[in-house]
């Protein structure tokens, strides 16, 4: 008789950690600003509708990595990767891809919120604009259901045209939020996305990420353990540009396998 | 294990590593005068003085458990500190169990008519209440080593426990079926005897927590053989 048999498991289903496919897959992935080795190594898959969390001490290359996901690092001169990244199977790290395209499939969103200095609707409107070409109308609805999804329009509705800069800082975010997903992409990236807000706005955004991802491959990195731990489905351990450990977030916040990844979680970091 | 960066988080977990040490020394001090109860004659002032241990158990295990609270609501503890402040509740809450069994053997040790066969059944009753304290010795050791072989050890002694416990049955209801007016008697002694194979039973669940402590399985309904083999395993 097998061990499974004679211990008693537990039952209750863990979150949503169902297989899911790869929706980017990440092999051999080195990165190099300058001279600085960043990233070493990196093989990980980020799984469909799935919420992936990096975590890691600062400078351990986790907002580095979420950066290549949409090549943001193309803007700069002097950083380039190696190794393969796909996103639906396709590299996304070849010279032919365009960039545009890329972003409008992989949205992003930052730590500050950054809302352009135009309306709240302008803010929503612009990137879908500069993809698709939709009626007024169309594009009335575009925002309205953007801003929806982003949990914001009850708040604004009232207000679409006043200025985006005029909103608190956890509105802001949902704004950018609204943003990211009125081009409908396919992947979100989450960078620190509630370092500067207060708790309320924290679990709205929060809330947000866990709707979210019943429609979006969303990956998100985060200083705050306890968040990585509520929001994720997967989690990987960053340390030093390496992956020290990367799996499903309720076995890697109760018995990770790694000991520099116990060390890391509870706060026993040199 | 590294200490935490916060300072504070290692004192908290300290703390609620020696209060539990000192809670399972003072029920082992409470089972070792009962059992003195058990082998002279139990005096007057012996369930005043378990009755005291009692109350100073009971005490510690609020103590010990909000204190646990408050360190999962101040420090969110995760992985090998969660799983230890998990079995923490767990051990204080079999600790503070056995010091009712504990305070039940004393009452009917001195309640016991002193006659022949009660005096001579004591003898097997000494023995197991000696096996048990074994078992929570090494209980207490084990959390205290975070020692999972030590643990599984207490598995097996556990099953010698309950053995011991069916010999003192079956003797007993031959007593019994010889001579019905040793039945009110005999019926003490059972209720002893159960009470010892519960130190058994609630050491064992201590031992299954270090497990899960140290390695993070639960092994609570599991064979000797399966926590074994867990516990050898990576």
């Amino acid at each position: 008789m097998s061990r499974e048999i004679l211990i008693a498991r537990p039952d209750v289903a863990s979150r949503n950690v169902a297989p899911a496919p790869p929706k980017m897959s990440i092999r051999h992935l080195d990165f190099h600003y300058g001279a600085f080795h960043a990233l070493k190594d990196i093989s990980l898959d980020v799984g469909e509708r799935r919420v992936t969390a990096f975590i890691g001490p600062s400078g351990c290359g986790k907002s580095t990595l979420l950066r290549v996901l949409n090549r943001m690092y193309s803007l700069y001169p002097g950083q380039r990767a190696t190794g393969e990244v796909t996103l639906n199977g396709e590299d996304l790290l070849g010279p032919g891809v365009d960039l545009n395209m890329l972003r409008a499939k992989v949205g992003m969103v930052f730590q500050k919120p950054t809302p352009f200095p135009m309306s709240i609707y302008d803010n929503v409107a612009f990137g879908v604009s500069l993809y698709e070409d939709l009626t007024p109308r169309q594009m009335d609805e575009r925002v309205e259901w953007a801003l929806t999804k982003a949990a914001i329009f009850d708040e604004v509705k009232d207000k679409l045209k006043q200025s985006g800069m005029a909103l608190s800082g956890g509105q802001q975010q949902r704004l950018c939020i609204a943003r990211a997903v009125a081009v409908q992409p396919e992947v979100v990236l989450f960078d620190e996305p509630t370092s500067a807000l207060d708790p309320i706005s924290t679990a709205k955004i929060e809330e947000l990420i866990a709707e979210l991802k019943s429609d979006y491959t969303i990956a998100i990195v985060t200083h705050n353990m306890q968040q990585a731990a509520r929001v994720s489905d997967y989690t990987a351990y960053m340390y030093l540009g390496q992956l020290v450990e990367f799996g499903e977030t309720d076995e890697l916040f109760l018995k990770p396998r790694q000991k520099a990844t116990e060390d890391y979680i509870t706060g026993r970091f040199g | 294990m590294t200490d935490h960066t916060n300072k504070q988080f290692d004192a908290d977990m300290e703390a609620i590593r020696t209060g539990v040490l000192t809670m399972g020394g003072l029920v082992e001090k409470q089972l070792a005068r009962a059992i003195g109860a058990l082998e002279n004659e139990a005096g007057e002032g012996v369930m005043d003085a378990v009755g005291a241990d009692e109350r100073q158990i009971n005490q510690m295990q609020v103590s010990i458990d909000h204190l646990c609270s408050q360190i999962i609501a101040r420090r969110q503890p995760a992985a090998g500190d969660l799983r230890m402040v998990l079995t923490t509740v767990k051990i204080t809450n079999d600790l503070e169990r056995i010091g009712d069994e504990v305070k039940k053997i004393a009452y009917k040790a001195q309640s016991a008519e002193s006659d022949k066969l009660v005096r001579v059944r004591f003898y097997d009753i000494v023995r197991a209440a000696g096996l048990a304290q074994r078992i929570l010795r090494m209980a207490l050791d084990a959390f205290a080593r975070l020692d999972v072989n030590a643990a599984v050890e207490i598995v097996d002694f556990d099953d010698e426990l309950d053995a011991a416990f069916g010999s003192i049955l079956r003797q007993l209801i031959s007593y019994m079926m010889e001579d019905p007016r040793t039945i009110s008697a005999s019926i003490e002694i059972v209720f002893m005897a159960k009470s010892i194979e519960r130190i058994g039973d609630h050491a064992k669940n201590i031992a299954e927590a270090v497990v899960q402590a140290v390695k993070g399985t639960d092994v609570r309904h599991a064979s000797a053989a399966a926590i074994r083999a867990e516990v050898a395993g990576p």
